[in-house]
């Protein structure tokens, strides 16, 4: 790709993100929004004062922001792990892939806002159950990919590694997990960009800390301006592990 | 080259081939055929598209065993032993992304169990001879169709083994470089000569790099008719090809595919 063309792709977003920040600065300022539903103006914070309310809470937002990145980071490396360590026996043992793939599917199909409650019940309200349900809800993307990769080997290729006296131990480190490599980061993208929602709704459910605790008194004080500023952060964490993610790739994955 | 040169052994197995029969479940792909090729000698196959030329290499090299017959390649005639004698280059060159030049033309080594040093520096030791020094840390992404073909016969070479079975090796090539890779093969068998059995749908191409040329039938595939080649391997390829034995042979090739395709 040309120089140009890559800084187009940084640029041309930023502008019209710039665009729609400064239209809501300038509704907010002289009251449209608030005028429009009928709200009280300071219920509609401008974004000048969302970045005013990250700065002066910035003390309390980064503890409750450390607390939920913490369980978006273990949750996030267990589903890691779950989801390759599924998918190795699934490539190798179709019994034990028709048995465990239709369950993985299922546990998928759990409802993240109906088992935080049963897991508050269960387990309380401390980290536990924010990381059990970030690994819930991570591990499949990355176990479904990272089992497509493995499968999807050229079977020509097996052959061919069979007459230069490959093993099934050399056919499976030098084609197969080389070939499982660029899906397993396709869902570890996937996983990474969702883990902030799943985090964030385990928190609204029952917690003493986090992002989501903080929206939900900063809710009932109607801080309108530090639930935008929670919101926002939430969001930089999702775009930023996705970086990560694809930085990653990158550096592992050279021959694309 | 040099015969007997680091990583290529004296490739002195024959190939024999008796009866042999093959079918997946009712599907009946090779029927009956005998066929050989003495060491150090090419073996070439043509035939119409599903005849059977892939599975036939694919039972030679023990990737299969066939439904009825037996293929012997020198002392081997099990599938274990014809597998540890045969060497395999496929359509495609199925170069791993992965790997550089260097590293896919040792992965029979690595295989093997030698160490990334020891492969690399074997396997490097023909890569100027076969006109690919200076690209050994090369990604396969980054190589020409040609260069790629030519890595991967290397790789085919490396692996030592006694028999080459090469399955179309430069059907993916433009019609240039396709003339160019089969003098360089021509060279490189003229050079370090090896059993091969060849495997095309392009009679030129069969009658030019091999000693012997087997016609095959459409499905089920059987012999049609066996043919010398006129002049196999010749530096000067284009006299070769437009020699008037060598138009005469390609004919009669060309009017058993026919026969043989009814």
């Amino acid at each position: 790709m040309s120089w140009a063309r890559r800084l187009r792709r940084v640029v041309l977003p930023l502008l019209v993100l710039a665009a729609l920040i400064g239209a809501w600065q300038v509704a907010a300022a002289n009251g449209t929004i608030a005028d429009a539903f009928s709200l009280e103006p300071f219920l509609v914070p401008s974004p000048a004062e969302v970045g005013k309310a990250l700065w002066e809470n910035r003390t309390l937002l980064w503890d409750n922001t450390w607390v939920t990145l913490r369980e978006i980071l273990i949750g996030l490396a267990a589903g890691a792990v779950a989801g390759v360590v599924l998918a190795l026996p699934m490539r190798f043992s179709e019994l034990f892939r028709d048995t465990f793939y239709p369950l993985a599917v299922a546990a998928q199909a759990i409802p993240v806002a109906a088992i935080g409650p049963i897991l508050v019940v269960w387990f309380g309200f401390g980290i536990g159950p924010k990381i059990f349900l970030v690994g819930l809800f991570t591990f499949f993307p990355i176990l479904v990919n990272t089992l497509d990769g493995l499968r999807s080997v050229d079977p020509e290729a097996v052959k061919m590694m069979r007459t230069l006296d490959g093993s099934r131990w050399a056919i499976f480190r030098r084609v197969e997990v080389p070939s499982a490599l660029p899906p397993f980061f396709t869902g570890l993208k996937v996983a990474a960009a969702i883990t902030p929602i799943v985090a964030l709704i385990a928190e609204l459910v029952g917690s003493t800390s986090g992002l989501g605790r903080q929206i939900i008194t900063d809710n009932a004080n109607l801080e309108v301006a530090r639930m935008f500023a929670a919101v926002v952060i939430l969001m930089v964490i999702g775009i930023v592990l996705f970086g990560l993610a694809a930085l990653v790739e990158r550096l592992v994955i050279r021959w694309r | 080259m040099e015969p007997g040169a680091a990583a290529t052994t004296d490739g002195g197995a024959a190939v024999a081939i008796r009866g042999l029969s093959h079918s997946f479940g009712e599907l009946e792909v090779l029927a009956g055929l005998d066929l050989e090729a003495p060491a150090h000698t090419v073996l070439g196959l043509v035939g119409p598209s599903g005849c059977g030329k892939s599975t036939l290499l694919e039972i030679l090299c023990g990737l299969r065993e066939p439904s009825a017959g037996a293929v012997a390649v020198g002392a081997a005639e099990d599938a274990a032993g014809r597998l540890a004698s045969c060497a395999f280059m496929p359509q495609r060159d199925l170069l791993l992304p992965w790997y550089s030049a260097l590293d896919n033309a040792a992965l029979a080594l690595r295989n093997r169990g030698a160490g990334r040093a020891e492969a690399r520096k074997q396997a490097s030791e023909l890569f100027g001879r076969f006109g690919l020094a200076g690209f050994e840390r090369e990604l396969p992404g980054r190589l020409s169709g040609g260069m790629r073909q030519r890595v991967a016969f290397l790789r085919t070479l490396v692996a030592g083994k006694p028999v080459l079975a090469l399955d179309e090796p430069f059907a993916a090539l433009d019609a240039i470089t396709r003339a160019e890779m089969q003098e360089w093969l021509a060279r490189a068998l003229r050079e370090d000569p090896r059993t091969a059995v060849l495997v095309s749908h392009d009679v030129e191409e069969v009658l030019y790099l091999c000693d012997r040329v087997a016609v095959l039938s459409a499905r089920p595939g059987r012999v049609v008719t066996e043919l010398k080649a006129p002049a196999p391997r010749a530096p000067d390829r284009l006299a070769a090809v437009t020699d008037p034995a060598f138009v005469h042979a390609r004919e009669a090739a060309l009017r058993a595919l026919r026969e043989g395709s009814r």
